[in-house]
């Protein structure tokens, strides 16, 4: 057929109308509309269901800041975590992994039932059984061990030594028969050893920051998870609205030293020495407070010492600090009406160096803050549990008078209460059968937030029978044998007491806003039912019904106010005498060789990267800068002008050898200005190799390069750095 | 009708940069409120959703000169002039609108068809595509907030001031016959989270609100003002470096045209 110009023409305006027609008609669009309508409503998009809003008030137990919770509900379902308006530690505030709380509790890293394991250890095999089977079991094998007379090598760790869960293991240890009962140390115990040696006394330190004109920060991470969190972030906001100084020392530039106003860079490890040259330049120019000090104990031999010792232009070379520098913060610190000096590197969750805690708090009792508005307050313990003694039968009275393990309250330890660090190197040096047979972890991840993580795995393999109390499968309940899993946090009742470093401590409680998810049991009901399998006075020593009844019990008259309002006030203050010191402390130093390792290696800790018993959660993670965590490879930050041998080029993103003394591990490269030439900061919370996929397999655990180093006062881990070498990547 | 009853108001926020710690609790308080999702690798930031983000600045000098400082980024709800924010502008969908009642540029799902002419107008990159459909591991869609819909796979989504929140006091106010809401009544949920204090949030118009009178700090800015899309988020840093990155100019921006 023949097509002519007509019908050409005729046709192909036809098309061309219809087309423009349809555009100028609203029928695409609608179609469009349609069609992002439609794919909208894909029945695999997740339609979260309405109901009934309401509130239920708790206390976070993710760390030890104590914050009060206000949980909001949809029917049954915990829908989003808020900060308590009122509470005294918080006031309404949260922190990111508080906010996260929920990916916790309804997340896949859930231990759902009792689990036993049948592959190898650590292999992560394990099989469900039942509440009966799992108790019996472990009551069985704890039977076994005490019959064979070895009640003495059970042990147990626990994330904290405060509250009455820790408190119900320890007593469940002492009418079994085991002085092994060990919490994971903080720099709250180095604390602790401080205020024993200088006030003579058992106390907890509590720093009132709110009323502090100046704030001397010996490298703690103020605004990086330090004490209590939230309130310290609080605190910093109240410094800028009333420009108070806040004067950051610490080798690196981290968040709070970005935001101290004035940021002195010390060698990593001399602050100790930094600390003692500023309380030279008080002595010497009679700057400190007369009243508070003169007629001290100790306190003409110290003044002596410190003058021959410590004079501003000897330590320069140690510091790396100016005399004139040490000199102007000297009378600063002292020409303030309320300064407090604070220690404990970034958030604390390593004790450190014992000379480094007293020199520092030998400048608070020379500036006079000791017990005082704006300073130092020195609260006594809880008391608050006060549970009548066990009765021990001969078993027990035996095996609690053997030696601990860890050789904490022995003669070369005498102010330590427990040395979880010296625990592995126990197990690995023993001879014959390992001194621990049996051990029991509570709240606490030891296989991976305890340095040298190797040897630990190595001492962990050599235990025969492990039993995790974890809620979540985390590296330790994965090396586990028995696993008894503990409600989550917001599923569960607990009494919080809360030091850490608030002037004015608080016992929360924290309350369950949603029943359990799954088939759990309280560490607290699993314990007494253990004690109650293994009989006689064991079980005598427990005899509450459940934990509940024994928490309603153990806080009497404070229950009720504690169900209102979530928080009662702990004790007050106690008087502290001063006692100064003279002994010289060795400053702990990174281990290795110079020449061989030329960096000094730093972890540094992160607000957004959870470094303890729990991990991160998925949306912290995804905070994570992409300067930190690539795909799954870690970045550690170097200054590039840092001196590192010709064979190698510092170049941002390049993959390198990182290898210390104790392990060596694939990373890449961050060139950072903020970082001291020489050190290669490496940040804590990464690396881990259990939990789920939004978090194992990315990055390296710090704790694998860095060893423990025993602090010669206290014995607890004093280790801040090791010394480190960058090469090239083998193909 | 009562004519101050129906007084346009302009949501906005002040974030003090000297408070802000950098910790990142409004994004993730933003992301729990908004079930915004999450992948196993969030590293590839060009695909991870955050409506807030936070950005470190750094002045650029060395050891021991080296300074830095956070910066939290919402949505920034541009104005323009009379409401021609540049994202709304370019929407062919109508899907990104600017209220004039409220002051916000909202962002309807329903409407949205991928297109990210939006994404691409956007100075302040506060607009997120999402590639995937969403995934929650299992039990974990319990966390899900039913004020807020979830978002699928082809779509642009970006922080919406907690609207839903602004909703929901309204009805409260309405149920208690009020016709106003207080200034605390409607809060976002990174502004009630900042464990610093940093974040302000109210109606700029309002005298009555605290941010009425912060956005005239001396030291206040805004994002990219030589741009003229009008933001209604201020910052205020007492650090002159800081302030002058807030317009991040080109190195020779300014010279050719006198050479």
């Amino acid at each position: 057929m023949k097509v002519s110009r007509r019908t050409f023409l005729s046709i192909g305006s036809f098309i061309v109308g219809g087309a423009a027609g349809t555009a100028l008609s609203p029928l695409p669009w609608k179609l469009t509309d349609d069609l992002s309508i439609w794919t909208q409503n894909w029945p695999w998009t997740p339609k979260p269901e309405r109901g009934d809003v309401s509130y239920v008030n708790s206390v976070c137990t993710l760390c030890p800041g104590g914050c009060g919770l206000s949980v909001r509900k949809v029917n049954d379902r915990a829908v989003k975590i808020e900060g308590m308006k009122g509470h005294p530690v918080n006031d309404g505030g949260i922190c990111i992994l508080g906010l996260s709380g929920l990916q916790l509790l309804y997340g896949p890293t859930r231990v759902k039932t009792p689990l036993k394991r049948v592959g190898e250890r650590g292999q992560g095999k394990f099989k469900k059984i039942s509440w009966d089977e799992a108790l019996a079991e472990a009551a069985e094998k704890l039977g076994a061990l005490r019959a064979e007379g070895k009640s003495h090598t059970v042990a147990c760790i626990s994330g904290s030594a405060g509250g009455t869960v820790p408190q119900l293991l320890k007593r469940l240890l002492t009418a079994y028969g085991s002085p092994n009962f060990m919490s994971v140390p903080t720099m709250q115990d180095a604390y602790a050893v401080t205020l024993k040696q200088m006030h003579g006394i058992d106390a907890c330190p509590g720093f009132d920051v709110e009323n502090a004109d100046f704030v001397l920060s010996f490298g703690s991470g103020i605004i990086e998870g330090w004490g209590s969190p939230v309130r310290m972030f609080k605190a910093n906001s109240a410094w800028q609205d009333k420009k108070i100084k806040v004067v950051q020392i610490e080798s690196n530039k981290s968040n709070t030293a970005a935001k101290a106003a004035k940021w002195i860079p010390a060698r990593p490890g001399s602050e100790g020495v930094l600390a003692l040259g500023i309380a030279h330049v008080m002595l010497r120019d009679g700057l400190y407070k007369k009243e508070a000090c003169d007629g001290a104990a100790g306190f003409e031999d110290f003044k002596k010492w410190v003058a021959d010792n410590y004079a501003p232009e000897n330590i320069a070379a140690a510091t790396g600090i100016q005399k004139e520098t040490v000199e102007s913060l000297a009378k600063e610190f002292a020409a303030a009406a309320s300064p407090i000096a604070l220690c404990g590197r970034g958030q604390g969750r390593t004790p450190g160096s014992q000379y480094e805690f007293m020199a520092v708090h030998a400048l608070n009792m020379l500036a006079g803050n000791i017990n005082k508005a704006g300073g130092v307050q020195i609260i006594p313990e809880p008391k608050y549990i006060a549970w009548t003694e066990p009765e021990l039968d001969e078993i027990a009275q035996k095996g609690t008078a053997s030696p601990r393990i860890d050789g904490a309250g022995s003669e070369t330890y005498p102010h330590a209460k427990s040395l979880l660090n010296r625990l592995p190197q126990a197990i690995l040096t023993a001879e014959g059968a390992s001194p621990v047979q049996a051990l029991l972890i509570s709240e606490a991840n030891p296989c991976y937030t305890l340095s040298d993580t190797q040897a630990v795995k190595k001492a962990f393999a050599k235990i025969p029978f492990v039993v995790s109390f974890s809620s979540y499968m985390d590296e330790s309940a994965q090396n586990a044998d028995i696993i008894l899993p503990n409600h989550a946090c917001l599923e569960r009742l607990e009494d919080v007491p809360t030091f850490a470093g608030l002037s004015k401590p608080v016992i929360g409680l924290s309350k369950p806003v949603i029943k359990p998810q799954f088939d759990t049991k309280h560490t607290g009901d699993a314990v007494i039912a253990l004690a109650k399998a293994l009989g006689d006075k064991i079980a005598a020593a427990f005899p509450w019904e459940s934990y509940e009844a024994c928490l309603k019990e153990t806080l009497g008259d404070k229950w009720e106010i504690l169900n209102e309002k979530c928080f009662v006030a702990a004790e007050e203050n106690i008087e502290a005498p001063l006692q100064f010191f003279t002994q010289e402390c060795k400053t702990v130093s990174a281990e290795g060789d110079e020449k061989q390792y030329p960096f000094v290696l730093m972890p540094y800790d992160s607000i957004r990267l959870a470094n303890g018993f729990i991990g991160n959660t998925p949306f912290l993670t995804k905070t994570v800068p992409d300067t930190v965590l690539k795909k799954n490879e870690m970045l550690v930050a170097v200054n590039p002008k840092s001196a590192c041998g010709d064979s190698l080029s510092l170049k941002e993103g390049r993959s390198v050898m990182l290898t210390t003394p104790k392990g060596s591990a694939k990373v890449r490269v961050h060139l950072s200005e903020e970082i001291m030439p020489g050190v290669i900061a490496v940040p804590r919370g990464l690396g881990h190799t259990a939990y789920d996929k939004y978090l194992a397999g990315k990055g390296v655990n710090c704790n694998e390069l860095i060893g423990p180093a025993e602090d010669a006062g206290s014995g607890l881990d004093a280790v801040w750095g090791i010394r480190a070498k960058l090469s090239n990547v083998s193909i | 009708m009562n004519k101050e009853h129906n007084k346009a108001k302009k949501f906005g926020m002040v974030i003090d940069l000297d408070k802000c710690t950098g910790c990142g609790s409004c994004m993730v308080a933003c992301m729990a409120e908004n079930n915004v999702p999450f992948k196993a690798d969030e590293t590839n930031k060009l695909d991870s959703i955050t409506w807030m983000r936070v950005y470190k600045l750094t002045n650029g000098k060395s050891f021991p000169d080296a300074d830095f400082c956070y910066l939290p980024r919402p949505c920034m709800h541009c104005e323009g002039e009379h409401g021609h924010s540049p994202c709304v502008s370019v929407c062919p969908a109508t899907a990104t609108d600017y209220s004039h009642e409220t002051g916000i540029v909202s962002q309807i799902y329903t409407r949205c068809f991928g297109c990210r002419y939006c994404m691409a107008a956007c100075p302040y990159h506060a607009r997120y595509f999402n590639w995937w459909d969403p995934v929650w591991p299992e039990g974990m869609e319990k966390s899900l907030n039913p004020n807020v819909s979830v978002r699928m796979r082809g779509i642009v989504e970006k922080c919406s001031f907690c609207y839903h929140r602004y909703q929901l006091a309204k009805e409260k106010a309405y149920y208690e016959d009020r016709r106003e809401i207080e200034e605390q009544e409607y809060q976002t949920a990174c502004t009630q989270a900042c464990p610093a204090g940093a974040i302000t949030f109210g109606d700029l118009n309002n005298p009555e609100h605290a941010v009425h009178e912060l956005k005239k700090n001396p030291n206040a800015f805004r994002l990219l003002e030589r741009l003229g899309t009008n933001p209604k988020v201020y910052y205020i840093s007492s650090r002159e470096w800081v302030r002058l990155a807030g317009d991040n100019y080109l190195r020779q921006e300014g010279k050719s045209e006198k050479n």
